[in-house]
Formats: structure tokens, C-alpha cells, sequence
């Protein structure tokens, strides 16, 4: 009994001394940000211009995201929108080019992998749907800024969407997901991607290194318009937690004010999709810990059995 | 030549050579343990454990790791979590193992210090268990350098930092000892260095030393109780077991040992499996970054309460402070001017020393881990601070006015 005491007593103590270093240590370090679950109606954009006391930022963000929520309202058309898409797929192209930002991603899943308001406020302005409007004077000057006098119609952006959400929304790999939304900027070296794609395999080291110069040139263009080149997310699962990737990803400013980063606007089910690819690479043995675990422990649980019986028959008569 | 018969069997050969038999009788079934005890005196075996999977886990991990500034981070968190097979178990094992081995290295330390256990012949085996401390701490410094993330690298500019010495401003011994200006590749390979080979070696040597510096005086027990070794010995031998006062190392006190080591594996490998990242700082999986100081920098928990006792302070008070508290430990069996040999418990004002003691050093360690930029956490964190060096300028008055029992 005095044994299960103290037992208990360094127990507690343990405990104790584990809650101060982890969950209440982190909880001081990093402020909570608080998720919106994939909704963009530019509540957080609005309190975050709020919180900085800029007046007229406010007003035009509430302005901006009130016609968006009036546009998400319209009924889309679908063959309209096909037609007017014919301009986005001007850039949004297989084998597009970096003119001055980054290569425009293909949008061949853009209805499912992004929420349908975000495209809306995408589509009428960049900038400002992305929440990097504070890089620009005037948001024109976004690479994508032109698309606000090319598809300037309530009518037109709704059509357009109305045709991503059905033509363009077909179920997509892990990788896909990760690849259309994220790897503009960010390379994957443990996957073996860069800001051009999958890494082929070369026959001859000329060839390699040719390959090697066009991905540091593209990076350069990246690095000039993000201002440093974007991290590699290798295994960025594991060093940042759950909760804060996913309201970075949601929002780029709630977790490091002033990035350059712009909000990708994915949806649910696309970050969903985004996450289990970044898990599946940055923490592959996932599925091995779940499979080997309850082996090993049921096996030092037989053990802790079985050298109960051996101490209690040596023990025998001791006492 | 001694004269040798021919041997009946191998043990008997081996008896012949090498004594087995008489080395097995001191090392074990003759090598006598007090009855009297509880499950902390298996923590010894306990970190005997850990340590032992450490190194094995090390030397697999050894053989895949590239120490060199741009091969180093890849090498762990790609090549030894992806490719090799089980590298993984072998990476987590490690680190899991390196964090709970001084979880009971403290449990370890409270108990000597709660028993009385490095007093009136005793010193040496707390002595060559501090030295153990030194060590493990070395090696755990050494090894966080070795992933090169962001924490290994600028955990090692503010520790190799210290070694300027405040106002000394001895930044030549620094480079000295990182072999650069900043931590780089001399840096790494050298902690490499220490990390796989001298303080492994220095580890093993203390073990064996603080083994041998229980011989003598015995372990101790639950009461503290003085008695006679030999006799409680041949009344063991005669097959009086439950008058004794004693048991025999192996089987009966191994058997206990056991034991405690069953459940202690059922925590460790429930931390391996499905709690891993508390030993695995996510910070450190952003790969080194000399241009890039991350928001905070904070040493693994178990050196936060010496990392404490520096910040609160000056800069040369504070490093003063931290030295001290780095060798303190070392002195308690002479600042301890009681005769006593108990439990804390029945020694008057030392029970309480112990016990604020100990909510001291675990103050100083919620502390140490908490942004210093917050008024009442770097306030709580001084008054920790200089409760510790209250603690120890009072531990000799205290243990002198004590009764003797």
C-alpha cells in the first residue's frame, strides 16, 4: 500500500511537470487563432484591418466581401461560363509559363479543390481575395490584377464559377491537390518536386544540370515576387502543429502578419486532401507506428505479467 | 603456468580461467541488498535499461547518419524516417529514450536526497552520481546538435555562447570551441564526435565506477537503518530469509527490478508509438538557419530549471548563478552537516527544505520554457531563482540545528 503511495505521489509529480512543459508552455507561446472551417466571407480580413485601426481598409474590405457574398447569390450558367473561362485558360494552360509571378497552376480540379466564394472574390480581385492586398498600391498590379477588368460582370463571375464547381470539380489524388495549390512556390524535395514539377530522371549529368539551372531560374522569379523563396515542405507536417497549419493555410496573415504568402482559398475537402499528401511524405511511417504499436505493448504487458509471477515466487517467505 | 585440470564441463573450464564462479557469487547472488526498500531503489536498474537502449538504438541510428552541415538534417529526418527500414522505431526509440532517461535520473537523484542516501560513506556513490549527471547532460547537448534543425543550431550558439564569459569577453575561446565563428561544420563534426564516442566511453566508465562505490558502504533503506551486513548475510545463507535483513542481489532483487522495468516499457513504448513528439521539439524539424533566430529558443525540459536560474539575472550575475547551480549538487553531502541517515520525513526542518526544493526546481522549469517577455512569469521565474540559492545557503544551518535521531 505505502508503495502504491508513492507511486502515486511520483506520478503526479510527473504529470504535473509534463503539463507546465508542453500543453501549457505552448499554449503561452503561440496566441490562439481561431478557425473559420474553409468559409471565406472576409470576417477575419475585416477585424484583422479593424485591429490595425486603418479606416478606409475596413470599409473597402466590407465592400469587397458584401459583393461577394451578392455574387455567390446570382445563379451560374454554365455553358456562359465555359465560354468566358476561354480567357482564364489563356494562362491557366498544360505547360504555362512563369510572366512575372508564378506559373499559373492548372485549374482541372479548381471546383473541388477550392471553396466557391473564395473563387468568386478571386476572380473579381486577386489581391484582395488572397489577403495580400497590403503588397500592392493598386491591386492591378497583382500578376492575376487583370482578370477584375476582364471578368468585371456579377453575371460573368458567377457563370464561371458555376462552371468550375461542375465541370472542373472531378475527385483528385492527395498529390494533384498538393500540386495544384501549393506547388507554385513551395518544392517537395522529399517527394522530388520543385517549383516545376516532378524531378525526371536524366541519362546524362548535362541534362541534369541544365534541369537544375531552369529550377533555380523559376525560383528566382518566385523569390523576386514572394520576396524570399517559400520554404520547402518536406516534412512541414511535423514542424508546425495541426491546429496551426490549418488556420495558416486558411489565412497566411493570422500566423505571421505581413507574409507574402497569399490564402490559397482551398476548401475543405481540399485541404483535407492537401494535409494527408504532406502527411503522407513528411511523416510516412504513420501507418507502421499504427500497425506495430499494439504488438509491442501487448508484448510488455506479458512481460510486466509474467515478471509479477517471477518476483512474487522469489519473494516468497521474505516477509 | 598454474597447474589446470581437465574440466568436467564449461562451466568449470570457464570457473578455472576466469573464476566465474566466485565473480558470480560478489556480482550477484552473494552481493546482499537491504529487504527494506520500495520501488524506487529499481531506478538504477531502470537507467541502466534505458542507457542500454540508447546505445543500441544509437548504433543503428549511427550507421545511416551523415555528420556534415548539409547532409545532416536529410540524413535523419529523410534517409533514416523513410528509407531505411524501422528507422523510424530506431529514431523515436532514441529520442523518447534520451528525454525519460532523465525523467528518472531526477526521480533517481530525489530519491538519494529524500533518503539521506549520500551521507557518512555514502559521498562517493553521490559524487560519481552527479558525475553521471554531467555526463548524460554533455551527451544530451551533444546529441540535439546532431539533426541540425533550427533548434540544434541555435541551441548551440547560446550554450557555446556562455563560454564567453559575460564581461570576460573571451569570444576566442568560443571559436575555439566551435572551430568557426559560428556553429558550422567543425561545430557539428566534432559534437559528433563527443556524441558517439568520448562521452559514451566517459558514461560507461562513470557506470562502472558508481557501481563499485555502493559496494562498500551498501545501498541504503527506507529507515536509513544502520546494521550489520555480514551477519544479516550468513543468517540469509542459513535459510532464515524472513528474519534477515537482506536479500541477495540476483535472483530476489532482480526479480523486483524486473518488474518495475515491465511497467516503466509499457510507458516508454506507449511514448514511442503514440506520444513521440514531446521529446521531438517540431521546431527542430525546420532545418538550420543562421539567418532566421526562431521566436523562442529554450533547451529540452530537463535543463530548464538551470536555464532559469541564468535568465533572470544580469548578464554576469546570471552566468555566475548558472555555474553555480551546474556544480551545487555536487557539494550536497557537505553542506549537509546532519548526522542523520532517514528518510526526510523524520528530519525536522530538512523535510520541508526537501519538498520546496523540489516545487522550487520544478518551478524554475515551467519557467524556463515561457516567453520572458511576460512580467509575471520572468517575475516568478527570478524569485524561483533566488529561492534555489536561499535553499542552499540555509541546507547547512538547518541540517546543524537538526536533532540527532
Amino acid at each position: 500500500m505505502k508503495e502504491l503511495k508513492i507511486f502515486g505521489i511520483v506520478a503526479i509529480f510527473t504529470l504535473v511537470l509534463y503539463w507546465g512543459v508542453e500543453p501549457f508552455a505552448h499554449s503561452q507561446m503561440h496566441k490562439h487563432v481561431e478557425g473559420h472551417d474553409f468559409v471565406y466571407n472576409g470576417a477575419a480580413d475585416i477585424e484583422e484591418a479593424e485591429a490595425a485601426k486603418k479606416e478606409d481598409k475596413v470599409k473597402v474590405k466590407k465592400a469587397f466581401w458584401a459583393d461577394v457574398e451578392k455574387i455567390s447569390k446570382l445563379k451560374g450558367d454554365v455553358a456562359a461560363g465555359e465560354a468566358t473561362f476561354a480567357m482564364c485558360a489563356g494562362c491557366h494552360m498544360e505547360g504555362a509559363v512563369n510572366m512575372g509571378g508564378v506559373v499559373p497552376p492548372p485549374l482541372d480540379h479548381a471546383g473541388s479543390l477550392y471553396e466557391k466564394n473564395y473563387l468568386i472574390a478571386l476572380i473579381k480581385d486577386p489581391a484582395m481575395a488572397s489577403n495580400v492586398d497590403h503588397k500592392y498600391k493598386d491591386t492591378m498590379t497583382h500578376p492575376m490584377g487583370s482578370i477584375k477588368t476582364m471578368v468585371s460582370e456579377p453575371q460573368d463571375i458567377a457563370n464561371v464559377v458555376a462552371y468550375l464547381k461542375a465541370k472542373k470539380a472531378g475527385e483528385l489524388t492527395t498529390k494533384e491537390a498538393f500540386t495544384e495549390a501549393c506547388a507554385r512556390c513551395h518544392a517537395m524535395r522529399y517527394a522530388k518536386t520543385t517549383q516545376l514539377g516532378d524531378t525526371p530522371k536524366f541519362k546524362y549529368k548535362k541534362d541534369e544540370l541544365a534541369y537544375k539551372i531552369k529550377v533555380i531560374d523559376e525560383q528566382d522569379l518566385v523569390k523576386a515576387y514572394m520576396g524570399k523563396l517559400p520554404p520547402d515542405l518536406s516534412i512541414i507536417i511535423r514542424a508546425r502543429s495541426e491546429h496551426f497549419l490549418e488556420t495558416f493555410v486558411e489565412n497566411p496573415q493570422s500566423g505571421l502578419p505581413g507574409t507574402s504568402m497569399p490564402r490559397v482559398g482551398l476548401s475543405h475537402e481540399g485541404y483535407e486532401k492537401v494535409k494527408t499528401y504532406l502527411e503522407e511524405i513528411g511523416d510516412p511511417s504513420k501507418p507502421a507506428r499504427e500497425e506495430l504499436g499494439p504488438k509491442v505493448l501487448l508484448f510488455f504487458i506479458i512481460f510486466t505479467g509474467l515478471a509479477f509471477l517471477w518476483k512474487k515466487s522469489r519473494w516468497k517467505g521474505h516477509h | 603456468m598454474a597447474h589446470f585440470e581437465k574440466a568436467k564441463n564449461l562451466n568449470e573450464w570457464l570457473d578455472q580461467r576466469l573464476a566465474v564462479n566466485t565473480l558470480k557469487k560478489v556480482m550477484q547472488t552473494e552481493y546482499w541488498i537491504p529487504k527494506n526498500i520500495n520501488f524506487l531503489w529499481a531506478m538504477g536498474m531502470v537507467l541502466a535499461a534505458t542507457f542500454g537502449i540508447l546505445l543500441v538504438s544509437g548504433i543503428f541510428l549511427l550507421m545511416y547518419y551523415k555528420p556534415d552541415t548539409n547532409l545532416a538534417f536529410d540524413s535523419v529526418n529523410y534517409t533514416i524516417m523513410s528509407e531505411v527500414g524501422y528507422g523510424w522505431l530506431w529514431r523515436h526509440v532514441h529520442g523518447v529514450g534520451a528525454s525519460l532517461v532523465f525523467l528518472i535520473i531526477y526521480i533517481h537523484m530525489f530519491t538519494g536526497i529524500y533518503y539521506g542516501s549520500y551521507k557518512k560513506g555514502r559521498e562517493l556513490i553521490w559524487l560519481s552520481g552527479m558525475g553521471l549527471f554531467v555526463a548524460f547532460s554533455a551527451e544530451a547537448f551533444s546529441g540535439y546538435m546532431l539533426p541540425w534543425g533550427q533548434m540544434s543550431y541555435w541551441a548551440g550558439m547560446v550554450i557555446t555562447n556562455l563560454f564567453s564569459g559575460g564581461s570576460l569577453e573571451a569570444y576566442g575561446l568560443v571559436e575555439w570551441i566551435r572551430g568557426d565563428y559560428v556553429p558550422a561544420d567543425a561545430f557539428l563534426t566534432r559534437f559528433f564526435m563527443l556524441h558517439v564516442l568520448l562521452i559514451p566511453v566517459a558514461i560507461i566508465g562513470l557506470i562502472v565506477l558508481h557501481f563499485g562505490t555502493l559496494r562498500i558502504p551498501h545501498v541504503n533503506n527506507q529507515d536509513g537503518e544502520e546494521f550489520d551486513f555480514a551477519e544479516a548475510a550468513e543468517l540469509y545463507k542459513a535459510g532464515k530469509v524472513k528474519e534477515s535483513k537482506v536479500i541477495p542481489f540476483s535472483p530476489v532483487f532482480l526479480s523486483k527490478d524486473v518488474l518495475v522495468m515491465g511497467v516503466y516499457f509499457i510507458l516508454f513504448f506507449y511514448l514511442v508509438f503514440y506520444h513521440f513528439e514531446f521529446a521531438m521539439d517540431p521546431v527542430n524539424f525546420d532545418p538550420a538557419d543562421g539567418l532566421k533566430t526562431p521566436a523562442h529558443i529554450y533547451p529540452e525540459w530537463y535543463f530548464l530549471w538551470s536555464y532559469e536560474i541564468l535568465r533572470p539575472f544580469s548578464k554576469d550575475l546570471g552566468l555566475i548563478a548558472f555555474a553555480i547551480a551546474q556544480v551545487i549538487f555536487f557539494m550536497l553531502p557537505f553542506l549537509d552537516r546532519s548526522p542523520n541517515v532517514a528518510p526526510a520525513s523524520r528530519r525536522g526542518l530538512f523535510k520541508y527544505w526537501f519538498w520546496l526544493m523540489l516545487l522550487d526546481m520544478i518551478t524554475l522549469t515551467f519557467m524556463g520554457k515561457l516567453p520572458p517577455t511576460d512580467a509575471l512569469f520572468a517575475n516568478i521565474g527570478l524569485v524561483a531563482a533566488i529561492l534555489f540559492f536561499v535553499l542552499w545557503i540555509a541546507l547547512p544551518i538547518i541540517t546543524k540545528l537538526e536533532k540527532k535521531l
